[in-house]
């Protein structure tokens, strides 16, 4: 029983497993469609254009953006699964459930958050499986990959359900992922080096913080990077402990759960 | 003594907007009882119900579940607390099995395939437990919520507006499957503004109105200190006005002159009625009939809502 007290175990698992019953129950939208998609850019990237495109850093291009590709994904579906896990529920009123039920803040980001990272990193293995099929590729450092893989898909999933409990509407929960992630993805060194960018615009760069993500996490591949990879790898850290604190200011003062 | 359940002191509620929704509330609530909070819209009773189940921040007082309060043991007093909203809140896509399982798993507890089933055997949802929710009738979805209430085992049950908009033979179901939790145990507090629901079921009423607890009664107590009863005589003719001779009861005619009504108190120390009858006789006026009726609780109701209305304007 004071087990039980402490940590409710059950709880977190009742959601996880309600969640991640969702994803086999939209199979289609939650893997299928992004391994499609990703499968295309490496026929675009990989095989038309990258046939044509110098290496760099040694390193074949289409094999060059496997980690950005699949970075990509992981951003845009953990942000998607974290912020869908809360934002339904209190869109069809279900919310009252959870509020009413003898289960911590902590131990509900604990469920929501990690049924959408497992997801996502799901996903992510999927994209580098597939990605094996088109180009060769290389894990120098597969600790420090799986590492960043999760740390990154944690935190956007954490991203992600900061923004389903603000979203008041549909649009507002697409909003950010379309009108600032995904850009700052394709800035962010997805498909190059920052290196390759003109002087001012490598400086510009440096300013968005999807850059050290990404590149932290193709230094794993390939043991290139546009920065160190300590400081990507603070970066990521930062970007995660910055997330926590503000889920915390969410389950202290009640924004936008409770009145 | 009957032990108390849920006790509420000194609750207060002013949303930011600043709409206060409680004023002070102090009450009991006693173990086994079905207890009926009734009050017009707006009265501050889903509010009170969803503080207590930890939906809606208190601005201040405390509230004790079985003993735990609210806050500081959220995880002792909620267990012991099922909730069935008002609303058909419902995860469209789900099945009723899979719904009540995953009430059950979020309330903490371990899974156990047999209790469902009989939970959705009592609410005849067996054989609908492989349905999606968005093929359930809104009866059926209005049982959904209820087995998705009771699946923790808790023994306190808040049920806000549990008949709202469901038809009469359903009500009649769900009355008899409120009194069934009762009898094993379970703490029903039921918020309605179907005062007959409350004159059926509750064993004890509170009513409320404008966020204040306006009288706590057992309801059998409450309809006969507040009951007042009424003998309306029917006359063999019409009556034109009320002679003075009877003026000493203050009757009233209805039915344009057809019937002679005189309203009494039931606990008064001598109703009126014999010398009343004495006196129709001595005039010479006849009647074909006699009937009496002691006023419901939903004239109660509204003559106290009514009077608090007029005292506070």
């Amino acid at each position: 029983m004071s087990e039980w007290i402490a940590f409710n175990r059950h709880s977190i698992w009742a959601i996880y497993k309600f969640e991640m019953a969702r994803a086999w129950r939209t199979l289609t939208q939650s893997i299928v469609t992004p391994v499609i998609t990703t499968s295309l850019y490496f026929v675009v990237f990989g095989s038309a254009i990258g046939s044509r495109m110098k290496e760099i850093d040694g390193v074949p291009y289409g094999a060059f953006i496997v980690p950005g590709l699949i970075m990509l994904s992981l951003f845009t579906q953990s942000i998607f699964n974290g912020s869908f896990g809360i934002y339904f529920p209190k869109f069809v009123g279900t919310i009252y459930e959870l509020l009413s039920a003898p289960i911590s803040y902590l131990e509900i980001v604990i469920a929501y958050v990690g049924a959408a990272a497992t997801k996502s990193i799901i996903l992510g293995l999927l994209i580098l499986i597939t990605a094996s099929f088109f180009v060769p590729i290389k894990i120098l450092h597969p600790g420090f990959m799986i590492a960043f893989l999760v740390l990154i898909a944690t935190t956007f999933s954490l991203f992600g359900f900061i923004l389903g409990v603000w979203a008041q509407g549909f649009e507002q929960l697409q909003m950010i992922p379309m009108l600032i992630i995904t850009p700052l993805t394709f800035l962010g060194g997805s498909f190059y080096s920052i290196d390759m960018l003109p002087a001012p615009w490598r400086t510009i760069a440096l300013f968005n913080p999807v850059v050290y993500l990404i590149s932290g996490f193709r230094w794993s591949f390939y043991e290139t990077a546009d920065v160190a990879v300590e400081i990507s790898l603070a970066a990521t850290l930062g970007f995660f402990l910055a997330c926590l604190l503000v889920v915390s200011w969410i389950f202290k003062t009640g924004y936008r759960l409770k009145s | 003594m009957t032990p108390i359940v849920v006790s509420i002191k000194d609750l207060t509620k002013t949303y930011a907007s600043g709409l206060q929704a409680l004023k002070t509330i102090n009450l009991d609530i006693r173990k086994g009882e079905i207890f009926a909070l009734l009050g017009p819209n707006g009265a501050g009773k889903t509010t009170l119900i969803s503080i207590i189940c930890g939906i809606v921040t208190p601005s201040s007082g405390e509230v004790y579940a079985d003993g735990h309060e609210i806050r500081r043991d959220y995880r002792l007093a909620r267990s012991k607390i099922g909730l069935v909203p008002q609303e058909l809140t419902t995860d469209r896509f789900e099945t009723v099995w899979a719904t009540t399982t995953f009430s059950r798993g979020l309330f903490g507890k371990k899974p156990n395939k047999d209790y469902v089933e009989r939970v959705l055997r009592d609410l005849t949802l067996w054989d609908k437990r492989n349905a999606q929710l968005q093929t359930l009738s809104g009866g059926m979805k209005r049982r959904v919520m209820i087995a998705k209430a009771l699946s923790h085992e808790p023994t306190i049950l808040f049920l806000d507006e549990p008949t709202a908009g469901v038809d009469v033979e359903l009500r009649r179901d769900m009355w008899e499957l409120v009194r069934r939790l009762r009898d094993n145990g379970v703490t029903i507090i039921l918020t309605t503004h179907y005062i007959d629901e409350a004159e059926e079921m509750a064993d004890r009423i509170g009513v409320i109105n404008r966020g204040e607890l306006i009288l706590v009664e057992d309801k059998a107590k409450l309809i006969k200190k507040l009951g007042k009863k009424q003998m309306t005589l029917v006359l063999q003719e019409p009556m034109a006005k009320i002679p003075p001779e009877l003026g000493e009861w203050h009757l009233s005619l209805n039915d344009g002159g057809h019937e002679l009504v005189y309203t009494f108190d039931t606990n008064a120390e001598r109703t009126g009625v014999p010398s009343l009858l004495r006196r129709v006789a001595d005039l010479g006026i006849h009647f074909r009939d006699l009937n009496t009726e002691q006023s419901s609780l939903e004239d109660i109701f509204v003559s106290l809502v009514s009077d608090r209305g007029k005292a506070a304007a």
